[in-house]
């Protein structure tokens, strides 16, 4: 989240579209129902299906699943159409004004540099024009044709509430109903948020779904104001602080990222990195990229990190590829990858294409499970008859279960969607023989660590070379790995500006990542959270939730990173000249000498807005892109592709190159595209999701969790129930080309037909939670179904949109 | 032949026999005694039982039973055993009881009946005309009751039918149990206000002065017979 | 765990007054009111209630809906209803209730109750049931014009929910109160609770909803539990809240006027036989009767 949950009810306008916020994060949605009761905000949900959300929203328009570029592409459209943009705020904090190079292109679907034969760009092209003075140019008249503003405008003219119909299934008059609503807040007055989750992270193109949403609120001028943002709703409690702190296969802590195969070099790797601002007097915040990874390496080699061996950048893997999950599966099913640590994590239920995935784990030679329960992935290996028809004798992969205590039965903290650390205490001790994953983990690396140092190998310097200074080392403690993510000073840190003055002892916590330095002397584990467990103790303990604001700013509650801000980009609810746009929900404000208020400035503290500082510090442009450069592999501007099953023959935006109908920049394995079903046999779009009732895989484990949802069903239209003659509480058969599932089958109004193309298009909707193991009437995995296909950013599955058939059993 | 509102079977011909012999009449045997006793039991059980559900006041009555659930699963158990002796003992008493002409002139003389002029009322056969109406009037109470009162059964009927219907069973359920005890009440009234009655349901005979007085009709089939059925002398 | 006796104002099976010397309690006695508006149909309130009350329902199965378990039962106390409607402009509704005893004023339950003391009213306006006194004859479902009570098949005690009665008494809100995550339940004494629904309907008329009201039937004397719909003008497409929920008339005739009537009835039957046999008394056979009987008896037998 950009913002926080709390500020969600400072908004005017909600939209929830990729999400279903009242099924999956009821908790969080109680802001929407503050912001709705005492803030007289409208709700507006998008959604192929009448969600709980919808059930109270003001407006709902349903829209076909994988679409939703074409619909935002739309509003963009319409915003600039209709002069429906907050005009101070997106000429002085966007790339409106910058000049794009004279090669840059955009034609049939796809942008200048395409390889056809490696579905990838070459990228050159999608930059700015830099003048002599090595800035970007820019034309604040924006009558230049190669202004962002221009090209952007010209980019989606196509994206009409026309397309929308046809392409979405949306009434047009719906849509429009909707563009009007969110175009009120275009005013400084008022604000929109947007919630999703992963009804737009699980498609192909999800990264620029988001991507196209941001590029509407920043027309609105809704971002780092309060009641607006973006605001994505994290599923697993500490899913945030998984990509914080690096758990992502390319990723560092803090958002740092590895070096690839070609950056050999340190000072490379560094320099590529720490952007140099592209306009004058810009912070470019990432210039320091280098101070938050020394110690970044200090806190994980130590004393063996040195300025002579590069702070140990050797000890760094380079990456030839991203290591990412179904990149680590289809390894796996090759036969090139053959032991797995499989840890908090059920991939047989949470990763598509149940089928390859027994195919996969049957090739390993051993398999580890580090879970609080009885996982599917365990016992992938036994047969459940329909639900898991695999001949236990075929398999030879050893099978070590080790049971971990949940959150629950252990100390530490978790960060919420609102980047809150929050400690919490254990409650009760585990069960039996479980152990927390720490222990594990410590007693693993221990005897690894021992093996290494008694027998060496090829390169054992990275684990022997290990900091590991935990008080037990087959047991390091929460608290002592809070302290070392957030970080201490290694030797007395002298004052920049009076070297005789000492501001931090050797060996004290930090107060905060601007004291971290690149010369050894700090270490800290993830610079974004540096601060949390600071000089005076661990802040994420914190419970005051006293709000002077009166807006919801309980900065005295917990730890939010960065620097304990709640709202980022907060600079932008202030205009040019240091004032709130909306007085009457100030963050912070300019009082002639510094920044301050009601939250942390996301700024330079003391720097005088007469100097024209962007408040988008961490881009080196200082504003916020419209223009997306090099950082996507799609293109600069969010263009719609079709999801890789999609009932259309051609896609209706580009419909002359057949190359533009899916994500041309997908990542796509061989074996898994011919796996790809066609409408003809697979006519109808599915999606799948979860239930209120349940949480993923875990409490079909939990008694009262079962006996709210006992058992698996599938859910139908009216319409597509009445063509198959399927009414509620028959059996169906729902398959894709990877396999089948059988459930009961809910018929309801909820799940309209919409007229996609000139044709009639049915969605099916498959809720996840069942599986052979647990309380809950045993079932079917539902990614039995889902295609193995990914984000081509992130890779994360196109679990929303695929194709399926239905019928009656 | 013989007469087939004679008593049934050789215990009873042995019976009335017996009777005979000492100059008595037997009005019930010892089947129809058993019968008539075994649904008096029941009716008395299950009007004690449906009164302590009925009314607050009698709620006590439910310590008969060993208290309120003992009393909820005994009570229709007890009205159901009632209402099948009742229909056994219906099936032999039945034919005395349809009406007659005779019978409708003794209702019309009521006032003569309640100030005990029986000279001047018509000759009545084996029962009177108040006796028949208080075997209707039971006969319809326990249909209604049994009707009514399965409804009602929570254990094994409710969840299947509408409340509507339960809740209409109820009431009526608790108008015929009020008519069936009151009638009661008249027919064991009835049988203290004549005296001789109860002997002859406790012993089965009555006296031919009885029988004489009160179903001389009756009595005078009785007589002829015996008469029959008399072995010869010679 | 109950509410001390002198806090009970009625009691079922019960001819006499109540322990009475405790002034009323305030604001109209305690109310739970349920925004439907605001309801997502989480089932958070399902489980706060199975939770508080250690309740466990069967797992079940799926019929084909949200709804599970399927109705309410002995262990399930409150229960979410899904119902799917259109409205005239064609856009769908989903409307979802939570289903449960409304403590009502005048409680049919109760009424209907043979048994002493089974079921009370508190002086704050909650319906109990005390299922020690309890005897299983499923009146209080005769009864209830909600369709609420439901009898274990396995102790046969009559079962709902208490607005967690033992809570309310120390002070606590009920326990799907405090689960609620979007604020559709809400819990106080009734006026406050009419005074923010009041405010609800405000909001919801600025939405369009111009039939926004609040559910109080009048013809069960108002109830503790109470609703804000959308639709205040049809409940029954609230998975068919009654409209007008009275307790029938079969049941007040049965509760009513019978009972008295019945005792005097019965009592008068008795008095008039005794009263008879005083003043006409017994009918007697004599010698007389004999000898006449002997007399026709002769007759008969020359007759032949």
């Amino acid at each position: 989240m950009t913002n926080h949950w709390v500020d969600i009810k400072n908004a005017d306008i909600v939209l929830i579209m990729g999400g279903n916020a009242a099924e999956a994060h009821p908790c969080g949605f109680k802001w929407v129902t503050e912001a709705k009761a005492h803030n007289k905000a409208r709700l507006i949900v998008v959604d192929p299906r009448f969600t709980r959300s919808a059930s109270v929203a003001d407006v709902y328009a349903p829209i076909r699943t994988g679409t939703d570029i074409v619909f935002l592409g739309a509003v963009i459209s319409y915003l600039l159409a209709n002069d429906k943009i907050q005009r101070d705020y997106v000429t002085n904090y966007t790339d409106f004004t910058f000049l794009v190079r004279e090669d840059f292109a955009f034609q049939e679907g796809l942008y200048s540099g395409y390889n056809a034969d490696k579905h990838s760009y070459d990228k050159s092209t999608w930059e700015y024009e830099t003048g002599p003075d090595g800035f970007v140019k820019t034309d604040p008249s924006l009558a230049h044709p190669r202004c962002v503003y221009q090209l952007m405008k010209q980019h989606y003219t196509r994206y009409t509430p026309e397309m929308v119909e046809r392409v979405c299934g949306t009434p047009k008059e719906k849509f429009l109903q909707i563009c009007e609503m969110m175009a009120s807040t275009a005013t400084p007055t008022r604000a929109m948020t947007i919630m999703y989750a992963l009804g737009w992270t699980q498609h192909s193109v999800g990264t620029q779904m988001i991507r196209t949403a941001a590029m509407v609120q920043l027309l609105l001028g809704n971002i780092g104001v309060s009641g607006g943002g973006m605001n994505a709703l994290r599923g697993h409690s500490n899913i945030q602080g998984l990509t914080d702190l690096g758990l992502m296969s390319n990723l560092l802590t803090g958002y740092m990222t590895l070096p690839g195969e070609k950056e050999q070099s340190y000072a490379d790797y560094i320099a590529t990195r720490a952007f140099k601002p592209m306009r004058p007097n810009q912070l470019s915040y990432w210039q320091n990229y280098e101070k938050f990874f020394v110690s970044f390496m200090k806190a994980w080699w130590g004393d063996a990190a040195t300025a002579d061996n590069h702070w140990g950048y050797d000890f760094l893997p380079k990456l030839d590829k991203p290591y990412d999950m179904l990149q680590s599966f289809e390894l796996m099913n090759q036969g090139n990858m053959n032991g797995f640590i499989c840890q908090g994590f059920n991939p047989l239920a949470a990763a598509p294409n149940k089928g390859k995935m027994n195919a996969s784990l049957a090739k390993l030679k051993f398999l580890i499970i580090m879970d609080p329960l009885a996982t599917e992935t365990s016992e992938f290996w036994r047969n459940f008859g329909d639900h898991n028809d695999v001949d236990p004798k075929q398999i030879q992969t050893e099978v070590f279960r080790l049971p971990t205590s949940c959150f629950a039965e252990e100390n530490g903290a978790l960060t919420n969607s609102s980047r809150w650390l929050q400690w919490h205490w254990k409650g009760a001790d585990p069960p039996g023989e479980a152990r927390s994953d720490l222990e594990i983990m410590g007693g693993i690396f221990t005897r690894l660590r021992a093996l290494y140092q008694a027998e060496g190998g090829a390169y054992p310097d990275p684990i022997v070379k290990l900091s590991w200074p935990y008080a037990q080392p087959h047991s390091p403690s929460a608290e002592e790995l809070a302290r070392e993510y957030s970080g201490k000073a290694l030797k007395d840190l002298a004052d920049p500006k009076d070297a005789t003055k000492v501001t931090r002892k050797a060996g004290e916590q930090l107060a905060g990542f601007a004291e971290l330095r690149s010369d050894g002397s700090t270490a800290s584990g993830c610079w974004i959270f540096c601060g949390a467990w600071g000089p005076t103790g661990n802040l994420m303990a914190r419970r005051d939730n006293s709000d002077p604001s009166g807006i919801g700013q309980t900065i005295n509650w917990a730890f939010a990173w960065p620097a304990n801000r709640r709202v980022m980009y907060n600079r932008a609810s202030c205009n040019p000249d240091g004032k709130p746009y909306n007085p009457d929900r100030k963050l912070i404000a300019w009082n002639g000498s510094a920044w301050g208020g009601a939250d942390i400035p996301d700024f330079k503290a003391d720097e005088d807005p007469a100097h024209g500082m962007g408040p988008f510090i961490m881009n080196p442009e200082g504003v916020a892109r419209f223009f997306g450069r090099k950082n996507l592999a799609e293109g600069p501007f969010p263009e719609h592709y079709e999801p890789f099953e999609t009932p259309l023959a051609a896609n209706p935006l580009s419909p002359k190159e057949p190359l533009a109908l899916n994500n041309p920049a997908a990542r796509v394995f061989p074996d898994d595209r011919k796996a790809f079903g066609k409408p003809a046999q697979f006519p109808h779009a599915a999606t799948t999701y979860r239930l209120t009732e349940h949480f993923h895989y875990w409490t079909k484990h939990v008694r009262l969790n079962a006996i709210l949802q006992p058992e698996q069903f599938v859910e139908i239209g009216d319409a597509l129930g009445k063509e198959l003659g399927i009414a509620s509480g028959d059996h169906v058969k729902v398959s894709s080309n990877r396999g089948y599932i059988q459930a009961v089958a809910v018929v309801t109004k909820r799940l309209r037909a919409l007229q996609v193309d000139g044709k009639t298009l049915h969605h099916v909707g498959i809720p996840i939670h069942w599986g052979f193991k647990g309380l809950a009437k045993p079932g079917y995995l539902a990614n039995t179904l889902t295609p193995f296909v990914g984000d081509g950013n992130s890779q994360t599955p196109e679990f929303k949109s695929f194709l399926v058939k239905v019928e009656k059993v | 032949m013989s007469d087939p509102r004679a008593p049934i079977g050789s215990a009873e011909q042995r019976e009335a026999a017996e009777a005979r012999r000492r100059d008595l009449i037997l009005r019930y045997s010892a089947a129809v005694r058993t019968r008539h006793w075994l649904v008096a039991i029941a009716f008395v059980l299950a009007a004690l039982s449906g009164l302590a559900l009925f009314h607050p006041a009698l709620f006590g009555l439910s310590g008969l039973f060993g208290g309120g659930p003992w009393t909820r699963v005994l009570h229709p158990f007890l009205g159901l055993l009632m209402v099948v002796i009742f229909l056994i003992l219906a099936g032999a008493v039945a034919a005395d009881n349809r009406m007659e002409p005779r019978d409708w002139a003794w209702l019309r003389q009521y006032r003569d009946v309640v100030n005990n002029r029986e000279d001047r009322l018509p000759e009545v056969g084996r029962y009177n005309a108040g006796q028949k109406l208080i075997f209707y009037v039971i006969l319809a109470c326990l249909v209604g009751l049994l009707l009514t009162g399965l409804p009602m059964w929570h254990a094994y009927f409710s969840m299947y039918l509408p409340v509507g219907l339960i809740r209409l069973s109820s009431v009526v359920h608790a108008v015929c149990a009020l008519v069936l005890i009151c009638t009661i009440i008249v027919h064991i009234y009835a049988a203290i206000w004549v005296k001789g009655s109860v002997h002859a349901m406790t012993r089965g005979t009555v006296t031919p002065g009885w029988a004489w007085k009160h179903h001389r009709a009756w009595f005078r089939e009785t007589m002829t017979h015996a008469a029959n059925s008399r072995p010869r002398a010679d | 765990m109950a509410l001390q006796s002198l806090d009970i104002r009625r009691r079922s099976a019960t001819t006499t007054r109540s322990p009475d010397i405790r002034s009323i309690s305030t604001g109209g006695g305690v109310a739970k009111l349920i925004d439907t508006t605001k309801c997502i149909g989480c089932k958070a309130c399902q489980v706060a209630c199975m939770e508080w009350n250690d309740l466990r329902d069967e797992i079940g199965t799926n019929t084909g809906q949200y709804q599970n378990p399927h109705d309410l039962s002995e262990s399930s106390w409150t229960l979410m209803r899904f119902a799917e409607v259109e409205s005239p402009k064609g856009d769908l509704e989903w409307l979802i209730r939570k289903d449960g005893c409304m403590h009502c004023a005048d409680p049919g339950c109760l009424k209907a109750c043979p048994s002493p003391g089974a079921i009370v009213q508190y002086a704050n306006g909650i319906v109990d049931f005390h299922e020690e006194n309890c005897i299983g004859c499923g009146y209080c479902i005769t009864g209830c014009p909600f369709d609420i009570p439901r009898i274990s098949k396995r102790d046969h005690k009559a079962y709902k929910c208490t607005l967690c009665s033992d809570r309310v008494a120390v002070g606590l809100e009920p326990a799907c109160i405090k689960a609620c995550p979007t604020g559709a339940l809400v819990f106080g004494t009734k006026d406050d609770m009419k005074l923010h629904a009041a405010e609800r309907i405000e909001d919801l008329k600025s939405r369009g909803f111009e039939n926004a009201g609040l559910y109080d039937p009048a013809g069960v004397g108002g109830t503790h539990v109470m609703y804000v719909l959308h639709h205040a003008d049809q409940p029954q497409l609230y998975s068919d809240l009654p409209d007008d929920p009275h307790i029938s008339p079969a049941v007040r005739v049965w509760k009513g006027v019978t009972k008295p009537f019945a005792l005097a009835l019965m009592g008068f039957t008795a008095l008039a036989g005794f009263f008879h046999y005083i003043h006409v008394g017994p009918n007697e056979t004599d010698e007389r009767d004999e000898a006449a009987a002997r007399d026709l008896a002769r007759k008969q037998e020359k007759a032949p």
